[in-house]
């Protein structure tokens, strides 16, 4: 039940994080190129996405042993969620720029702008770039759902927490009229990597063989200590940066 | 259509690896070490995965804040 709580958590946050990078280009597409163009663009590769989902994850479970599926997995996710984490942890404490989906938002409007248009129809141009973009964002949301819903024998609620982050944010994008800019995507971006690095651990862990005190509930504890570890990092790290502003605060 | 394994092998390696080799090849590390611990030692030495996570991440903020500009 923990497992299968965090695993939906994990899923659903990295899945609302690409969503809204994605929602950025679609509604860039949209309003410079039209929006046939641009939800046809988002919904084949949407559907693009699916069918790999649906190709890959039966396959892989029937003809790869789970211990080696979970070494895998587990390198896999330690890889990405360290990678996630060490950006969410660099850009929270002032080492690298925030993601500004306003400015990103804004270049796009500028460079589709310009590009030539065809006279009537399907533009080209904005279904090609609006099914690159979901394309590419929705590619790592594929393999955190394959790999998460894989190893723990939960592909369909990983399958649906993510479908369940494009519908919200899809929504709320069409609702507000606007990309998503005062959504905390770093916040969000930290939390999934700490969720990531705890499942690659344990997986890798349990396919190298070990075994974790209290199964699953080892999650928890796991979660944890990279929480502390994230919370120490984000400080000593605000502090390397800005020594002046952090004595003066403390 | 000859260009496409070498362009799916290159988006591979840039997803997995991209700019930050250390952290593949750390994983690859604790993996195998992990592997090689539990066959000699036992099955007991969990506590080594997160310990070298935390030093690999560890590692890798310093490398990043090392060559950050001041």
């Amino acid at each position: 039940m923990t497992g299968t709580l965090l695993i939906a958590l994990a899923v659903f946050g990295a899945c609302a994080v690409e969503s809204v990078e994605a929602l950025t280009i679609v509604l860039a597409v949209g309003l410079t190129r039209g929006w046939r163009s641009a939800l046809e663009g988002a919904g084949a590769a949407g559907l693009c996405l699916v069918v790999v989902v649906a190709a890959c994850g039966p396959a892989l479970v029937h003809y790869v042993p789970l211990s080696t599926l979970r070494v895998v997995v587990g390198s896999l996710l330690l890889v990405l969620g360290l990678q996630w984490l060490r950006k969410a942890l660099l850009r929270a404490s002032g080492y690298k720029a925030k993601h500004d989906e306003d400015a990103i938002y804004r270049r796009e409007v500028e460079r589709l702008s310009s590009l030539p248009r065809a006279g009537s129809g399907r533009d080209a141009v904005g279904f090609a770039i609006s099914f690159k973009g979901v394309l590419l964002e929705g590619t790592e949301v594929v393999m955190i759902v394959l790999t998460l819903g894989l190893s723990s024998g939960h592909l369909t609620v990983a399958a649906l927490a993510a479908l369940a982050a494009v519908v919200i944010v899809g929504l709320v994008g069409v609702a507000v009229s606007r990309q998503l800019s005062e959504v905390p995507e770093n916040a969000m971006k930290l939390a999934v990597g700490m969720m990531l690095v705890t499942f690659g651990t344990f997986w890798g862990g349990e396919g190298a063989g070990v075994n974790w005190p209290g199964a699953d509930l080892s999650l928890l504890a796991l979660l944890a200590g990279y929480a502390a570890l994230s919370w120490v990092a984000v400080r000593v790290l605000t502090r390397t940066r800005f020594p002046r502003a952090a004595g003066e605060a403390g | 259509m000859r260009q496409w394994p070498a362009a799916f092998a290159r988006f591979c390696y840039e997803f997995v690896v991209g700019d930050t080799p250390e952290l593949a090849l750390g994983v690859a590390v604790i993996i195998v070490g992990a592997w090689l611990l539990v066959r000699t030692v036992g099955p007991g030495t969990f506590w080594c995965i997160p310990l070298a996570v935390v030093v690999l991440m560890v590692a890798t903020l310093w490398h990043a804040i090392s060559g950050a500009p001041s």
